[in-house]
């Protein structure tokens, strides 16, 4: 059909005499084509001897032959060693124990190296005080291959030996000789470190120690001091109580160096009708208080006199719902009585004083032997602040800790370059050692000798994993360097210290062995007793940086650390920046948290859009004169009216990749080292953020995604009835949908050889992340970055679904969908429970492949790339693959995951995966996927293949903790249980009998081989 | 087989031209000279003429091989002639236990000592003087001249029947191009007699061209057309499917290491060397400590030779040179420098990254022969790619093999139960799961 149709270009068409039109008919191209540059010059142009025919045939000869040459295949070179070391066997991994202490993480660890490049962090299972190894311990590794790292010593900025490194240092401490210079290091609970630092400062009594925890502790130390007389912090063995009541310590996240998950988890397991209780009182929604039974939002300033109503005092002046909550639990405190426990994390020493009476004698605390991981004092680091600032310390030599990013006073970056010296010992290029006019490289610790004592009484050894990667030597050795003993290697100190201290004829080379030691040697020359004579305490009654007025204008800010990034020195890693916050799923950034009703008085949103992320307004934070710009708002259900939280570690930018430069520096509000601040108030500023949040439905909306009871039903009640097997319909006749008779498929004979199951206990789950980032690095799994993160493109294989209720809880959800009738009921009260409530009750669900027996992914494959396994694994071929993607839209979980790109060796994906250093990191036993395939959790069948390989070589049946899964043997809490349900004796056979235990999804009937285990919740009133 | 039926029609002739050269060489000479070599060399031991030196070559064997030779320094120095050097009871006491020589001062012992490094011998308090004696007497033994006979007339009388294979060939072809030209000249004479005589020859009927004829035949056509692209389509599948197949690759490596001579003539086991093999997902290329256990003693190549593929003894030697300069060993010193340049092999058998193989569940479980895969390795003398290494090839393999159960306590349950749910005795690979995709691909 022709059209005669004339389309108008612009409206300038219709006046015909336009000169416009006339211009732009004659004059094509606005800008002339620039012939005349190539063209136009004549005696060019026939000088040149290449005619076009003659190009042309060039290119397709070159064309030709480069194609031709291609059809060559590459030539592949084998290296093997000139002289190869007895315990290395290519394709053998070796396990070595050590002890991660950064200053901020301490743990004992399993080292897994791979032809002597260590790849992943394991639990040390004969560490029993070996603190946590939580998902930053674990994304370890990942820091130790950093290319941004610092790679030799530099003096004033240029690149230097060793050696001249050492003549600049001896030149200025001559010459600074009776000035003060201030040796200010992280925490290293390391005696013989210590022991080091004494030496040098009896050497040069000019210099002064300080110790210096970027997020402090200095009030709880501060208070066991007083009251204990060493320097340390209270341990508690949560497995114990039967009450726990917290008050603003979020002691399942970081609170006095975290890690107490795992006796936490041990007590929330109902066992003969019985669990642990815990109330929490906090501002920020933490994770604590995700798992609490009771949690009620109390701002900070409120917090002190719930304490104090909590420990004797009276509850007048708190809100009513608080004081009701404060009146139960002290009835419930007084039940358990030995076995009740009050903790907090309010920031001074009168608090942190009337948790310690309270729990003193108590079975839970344990004060007897402190942890030693914390140490610094805020006022000595307040001190050293201002000294700089003001000119009276002259010299600084910072280890470990990064001022000039992490001190609150702003001031002081700028008085730290015209300090006359400033050294740092650095890992990283960080703002510190950026300013500093020495820098020693310092290893990590997966390349250096150590010892720490975690706990009193504990010594762990750290021990190298690697040969150091760069030009690097440890603080201890410079210090041995620098105090005259160059010839003395730090390793024979280290061995010789502890042969004669702690090891009481224990042999050196069992404690490298074990990684760990008890003893009860004393020390001298120890942190606490030197800390003891010079620091001057705060008091007992001293409520110190906590004295702001509650009631002046402005909101509470409570500082918080987050699990991924910590205090933020890992933050040029990419697996903790990828790791979505447990409570926001949010990753790469941080953010006010904010309640919902101070947003709508402030007028600030949050709004998923089109492209399925989410976004949110800004505001500009003020406290004290001090304004950070341009902060995303996220909006927080259970976050206590009138506070707000900020995380830290974030916005750091010296020695950072580009991409891992996110967020904003929490740090300028850390004023006076208190990790709540009064009167900061918000304004909304334009601009809209994207955030990266990866999960935008928050609630369940009355379905039994997670099955929930109350331990008074779960004692009292049949299965029956609060875990019930979901029905259909067969000839008019409800049958259970795991009946035989409602399967479509037929039934595998499943009794012959191993069948894997993996069992989550919801009870047990605290949402940590140790286990996302430990399948990171188990399978190779690829970090895409904040854009695809927000496109919901992660490729996590693993991911802990957080939802909160509706309702006031979860029960309540339930009652709330069961109620809805008729259309317009459904579909506005519907709506209503898509948004959380003011204070949810929150639940996390771990979710990787489920393993499906009856699997719709297999079904749907045209190319028969994803099919199962005999022992319950559903496999899946990489290389068979075609990427329809037809099984992830047919999967219910949505565990399935694409490679939308090329993840690896693509500079558009410029992490750890692009770069040689950070691709040792990656498990040789595991394929890198490419572009266009589907991929997804294996249930680690290269582990359970190399358990059986073992068990064949050995002529035995396989042990049953020897089936293990990267996130089950990653999993503190015990939560993720694997194994084999043939064998009668396993623990995962057990498991599954029980009566909690049931299928996600059940009802699709896809009969998965990872059940889970309903969650309890303690809500007895008396 | 061209070239086979070519040697078999010279043969004789080269044989005659063998015998031709061999009566121009001088093998006469070449005899003669050897012959005096030996003599010259039988006169040395005289000067003793004590011990008996068969029984003593098996004591030196058994004793004293491992770190000497005769005519050159290895752990210890060279001892032929050891018995001119030094006086006879100090050898017994030193052989006997030279620590306590050592120890009691004597010079000449401290010296030797610390000349080599100060590695200890071994005492012999075993040996008796006769013994001792008739070592000493074996170390008179000469050093064999290099077999010039066999080396010089070996290559001539190889050139020699090269030569005349040519000769022969173009003396046949010129016969052969005469007899043509013969032919053709004989059938034109014919042809002009029988026309000069009268005969006419009768004008044959012009017919269609066999092509024209075959075009113009459509079912002709058809079938060829179609039988031309089935076969085009068969050869195009199976040019196909052998991209990425490196069946055969057999590349040069950078030393020529032959399994022939390690594996073949000197039987050492695969695993002495592929230790891995037994308990890692590798085989493992040994590392050259590895070689050096031997290689130490081993500094020349005494065995098989095969010249005209290039393989003498100076190239065989030449490639244990390079394996010194790999780890660093100064044969003149007996020791490691320390300067070591890693050997950087050409792999032969890659399996792409996404499929997982491992050798110790085939070498320690399955207890399958490193042959059966690789195939006769101890007859390569460079080593090749034997088998496809495709999926296909394996799988058949798990279909065929029965799992090696006996004994293994691992899999007395599985194969009870296994062999019950198939109702056979033995259960192959395949039945107990060796076909599963995530067995291999993960």
């Amino acid at each position: 059909m022709a059209s005669n149709k004339k389309y108008w270009k612009s409206v300038e068409e219709l006046n015909e005499n336009s000169s416009i039109m006339e211009t732009l008919q004659q004059n094509e191209f606005a800008q002339p084509i620039p012939t005349d540059d190539f063209l136009g010059n004549k005696e060019n142009l026939s000088a040149s001897s290449t005619t076009r025919r003659d190009f042309l045939k060039y290119v397709g000869f070159s064309t030709a032959a480069a194609s031709l040459a291609a059809c060559e295949g590459p030539v592949i070179k084998s290296i093997p060693y000139v002289v190869a070391p007895d315990e290395i066997v290519p394709g053998v991994a070796n396990y070595y124990a050590t002890t991660m202490a950064d200053g901020f993480d301490f743990a004992n660890v399993l080292v897994k190296t791979r032809e002597g490049r260590p790849i992943k962090i394991e639990r040390n299972d004969l560490a029993k005080n070996g603190g946590a190894v939580n998902a930053r311990v674990h994304a370890s590794v990942l820091s130790m291959y950093d290319k941004n790292r610092l790679q030799n010593p530099k003096v004033d900025g240029a690149d230097a030996s060793w050696e001249e490194l050492d003549a600049a240092v001896a030149q200025k401490m001559n010459e600074m000789s009776g000035q003060d210079i201030v040796l200010l290091t992280q925490t290293f609970a390391s005696p013989s470190t210590s022991k080091l630092i004494q030496e040098f400062t009896t050497r040069y009594p000019n210099v002064r120690h300080v110790i210096y925890d970027s997020v402090s502790s200095s009030e709880a130390l501060d208070a066991f001091q007083n009251k204990y007389g060493t320097r340390g912090l209270a341990d508690y063995d949560f497995s114990k109580a039967e009450v726990i009541v917290s008050v603003g310590a979020d002691f399942i996240g970081d609170w006095q160096g975290g890690g107490y998950e795992a006796g936490y988890a041990k007590g929330r397991i109902p066992k003969n009708g019985k669990m642990s209780k815990h109330f929490q009182f906090e501002a920020n929604m933490t994770l604590s208080g995700a798992n609490a039974d009771v949690r009620v939002p109390v701002t900070p300033s409120q917090q002190l006199q719930v304490l104090k109503a909590l420990t004797g005092g009276s509850t007048s002046g708190l809100p009513e719902n608080v004081a009701a909550a404060v009146t139960k639990a002290k009835a419930q405190l007084q039940k358990a009585g030995g076995n009740g426990v009050v903790i907090t994390g309010i920031p001074s020493v009168e608090a942190q004083t009337m948790a310690l009476n309270y729990n003193d004698g108590k079975s839970v605390m344990d004060a007897a032997k402190p942890r030693m991981t914390a140490m610094g004092n805020t006022r000595e680091v307040k001190r050293v602040m201002d000294g700089v600032i003001s000119g009276a310390v002259k010299g600084l030599i910072t280890v470990g800790v990064d001022p000039v990013y992490s001190f609150p006073n702003a001031e002081f970056a700028e008085a730290y370059k015209n300090l006359n010296m400033s050294l740092a010992f650095a890992m990283n290029p960080d703002a510190t050692a950026s300013a500093a006019k020495l820098v020693a490289a310092v290893p990590h610790y997966l390349e250096s000798w150590g010892d720490v004592q975690l706990k009193k009484g504990t010594f762990s050894v750290m021990q190298p994993t690697i040969k150091p990667l760069f030009d690097t030597r440890q603080f201890q050795q410079c210090l041995l360097n620098w105090t005259g003993r160059n010839n003395v290697n730090y390793y024979d100190y280290l061995k010789e210290y502890m042969e004669g201290t702690v090891l009481n004829g224990t042999s050196w080379n069992q404690v490298v062995h074990d990684g760990v030691v008890e003893s009860d040697a004393t020390l001298t020359g120890d942190a606490e007793t030197t800390a003891a004579n010079e620091f001057e305490l705060e008091s007992s009654t001293s409520n110190g940086a906590m004295a702001f007025n509650s009631q002046s204008n402005g909101m509470e800010l409570t500082l918080y650390t987050k699990t991924g990034l910590g205090d933020g020195r890992q933050a040029n890693n990419p697996w903790l920046q990828e790791l979505p916050d447990p409570i926001t799923r949010t990753s790469w950034d941080n953010y006010v948290t904010i309640s919902k009703s101070d947003a709508d008085a402030m007028g600030l949103e949050n709004y998923n859009v089109a492209d399925g992320g989410l976004n949110g307004d800004y505001v500009n934070i003020s406290m004290n004169g001090v304004t950070i710009e341009k902060v995303p708002v996220l909006i927080q259900p259970g976050q206590a009216k009138g506070s707000i939280g900020l995380a830290l570690g974030y916005g750091r930018e010296e020695g950072l990749q580009k991409e891992m430069q996110t967020g904003v520096n929490g740090f300028r509000l850390y004023n006076n080292f208190s990790a709540v601040q009064g009167g900061v108030t918000l304004e909304k500023v334009s601009g809209v953020h994207e955030f990266a949040c990866v999960q935008l439905h928050n609630t369940m909306m009355g379905r039994d995604i997670i099955k929930e009871t109350t331990l008074e039903i779960f004692n009292t009640k049949n299965k029956h009835d609060w875990n019930p097997v979901p029905e259909v319909s067969k000839d008019h006749q409800e049958i259970p949908v795991t009946s035989p008779d409602a399967d479509l498929w037929d039934e595998f004979d499943r009794s012959v050889g191993h069948h894997f199951n993996l069992s989550i206990d919801l009870n047990a789950c605290t949402g940590c992340g140790a286990c996302v980032i430990a399948c990171h690095a188990e399978n190779n799994v690829p970090v895409v970055g904040k854009e695809e993160m927000r496109r919901s493109r992660d490729m996590h294989w693993l991911r802990i679904d957080r939802y909160y209720s509706s309702e006031e809880s979860f029960a309540g959800d339930n009652e709330k969908k069961e109620n809805i009738s008729g259309l317009g009921s459904s579909l506005s009260e519907y709506g209503e429970m898509e948004n959380p409530s003011a204070n949810p009750q929150v639940a996390f669900q771990p979710v990787m492949c489920q393993h499906c027996n009856h699997a719709p992914c297999e079904t749907v494959c045209p190319v028969a790339a994803t099919s199962h396994g005999r022992q319950g694994q559903n496999h899946m071929a990489y290389n068979r693959c075609v990427g329809t993607r037809y099984c992830a839209n047919n999967c219910p979980y949505k565990v399935r995951r694409f490679n939308w790109f090329l993840y690896a060796e693509n500079d558009e994906f410029d992490f750890h995966m692009n770069n040689d250093l950070g691709r040792m990191v990656l498990n040789p036993d595991v394929v890198v996927r490419s572009r266009g395939v589907m991929e997804k959790c294996s249930m680690c069948i290269q582990m359970t293949q190399k358990s059986i390989l073992d068990a064949k070589r050995a002529g035995k049946p396989v042990e049953d903790a020897k089936f293990q899964t990267a996130c089950s043997a990653a999993c503190e809490t015990g939560a993720i249980v694997f194994g084999d349900i043939n064998d009668t004796e396993s623990e995962v056979h057990e498991l599954k009998q029980s009566d909690r235990m049931y299928h996600l999804l059940e009802a699709v009937g896809t009969e998965p081989n990872v059940f889970y285990h309903a969650k309890v919740r303690n809500t007895n009133e008396a | 087989m061209l070239k086979v039926n070519l040697r078999n029609l010279s043969s004789p002739l080269s044989l005659l031209l063998l015998a031709v050269t061999l009566i121009f060489s001088n093998p006469a000479i070449a005899q003669d000279t050897a012959d005096e070599a030996e003599t010259t060399a039988t006169e040395t031991p005289a000067a003793d003429g004590v011990g008996d030196a068969a029984a003593g070559e098996a004591l030196f064997k058994a004793n004293c091989a491992a770190c000497h030779k005769l005519y050159k320094r290895a752990t210890g120095p060279a001892l032929f002639g050891v018995g001119d050097k030094y006086d006879r009871e100090w050898l017994y006491s030193w052989i006997k236990n030279s620590q306590e020589l050592i120890q009691s001062g004597d010079s000449q012992a401290v010296a030797i000592f610390e000349e080599y490094n100060q590695s200890v011998m071994t005492a012999f308090p075993q040996l008796s003087n006769e013994d001792i004696d008739n070592i000493i007497a074996y170390t008179y033994t000469p050093k064999p001249e290099p077999t010039q006979v066999e080396v010089a007339t070996g290559p001539g009388g190889g050139g020699g029947s090269g030569v005349s294979n040519n000769v022969i060939l173009g003396v046949l072809a010129l016969v052969f191009v005469m007899l043509v030209v013969m032919l053709f000249l004989v059938t034109k004479t014919l042809k002009r007699i029988a026309e000069s005589n009268g005969v006419v020859y009768p004008e044959k009927p012009a017919r269609t061209p066999l092509w024209k004829a075959f075009a113009q035949n459509q079912f002709l056509v058809l079938v060829t057309s179609i039988f031309l692209l089935l076969a085009a389509g068969y050869f195009g599948y199976g040019y196909l499917m052998q991209v990425g197949v490196d069946q055969g690759y057999a590349p040069v490596q950078p030393i020529h290491y032959s399994h022939k001579i390690h594996a073949g003539a000197n039987q050492i086991d695969c695993n002495y060397c592929h230790s891995s093999a037994r308990k890692s997902k590798h085989s493992g290329i040994p590392s050259l400590n590895v070689c050096m256990n031997c290689h130490k003693n081993i500094a020349e190549y005494n065995g098989e030779l095969d010249p005209e593929l290039g393989y003498t003894k100076e190239f065989y030697d030449g490639e244990i040179q390079k394996l010194y300069a790999a780890v660093g060993w100064d044969e003149a010193t007996q020791s490691y420098t320390g300067e070591e340049k890693p050997v950087k092999w050409v792999r032969i058998h890659n399996l792409p990254d996404f499929a997982y193989f491992n050798h110790s569940q085939h070498v320690t479980v399955a207890g399958i022969e490193c042959q059966k895969c690789h195939g006769p390795v101890e007859e390569m003398e460079i080593m090749r790619q034997h088998s496809p290494l495709t999926m296909g090839w394996c799988i058949n393999c798990h279909r065929e093999t029965n799992v090696n159960m006996a004994g293994n306590e691992y899999y007395e349950k599985i194969h009870a139960e296994l062999a019950k749910k198939y109702g056979v005795d033995q259960v192959t690979a395949a039945q107990m799961g060796g076909l599963e995709c995530g067995k291999c691909h993960y």
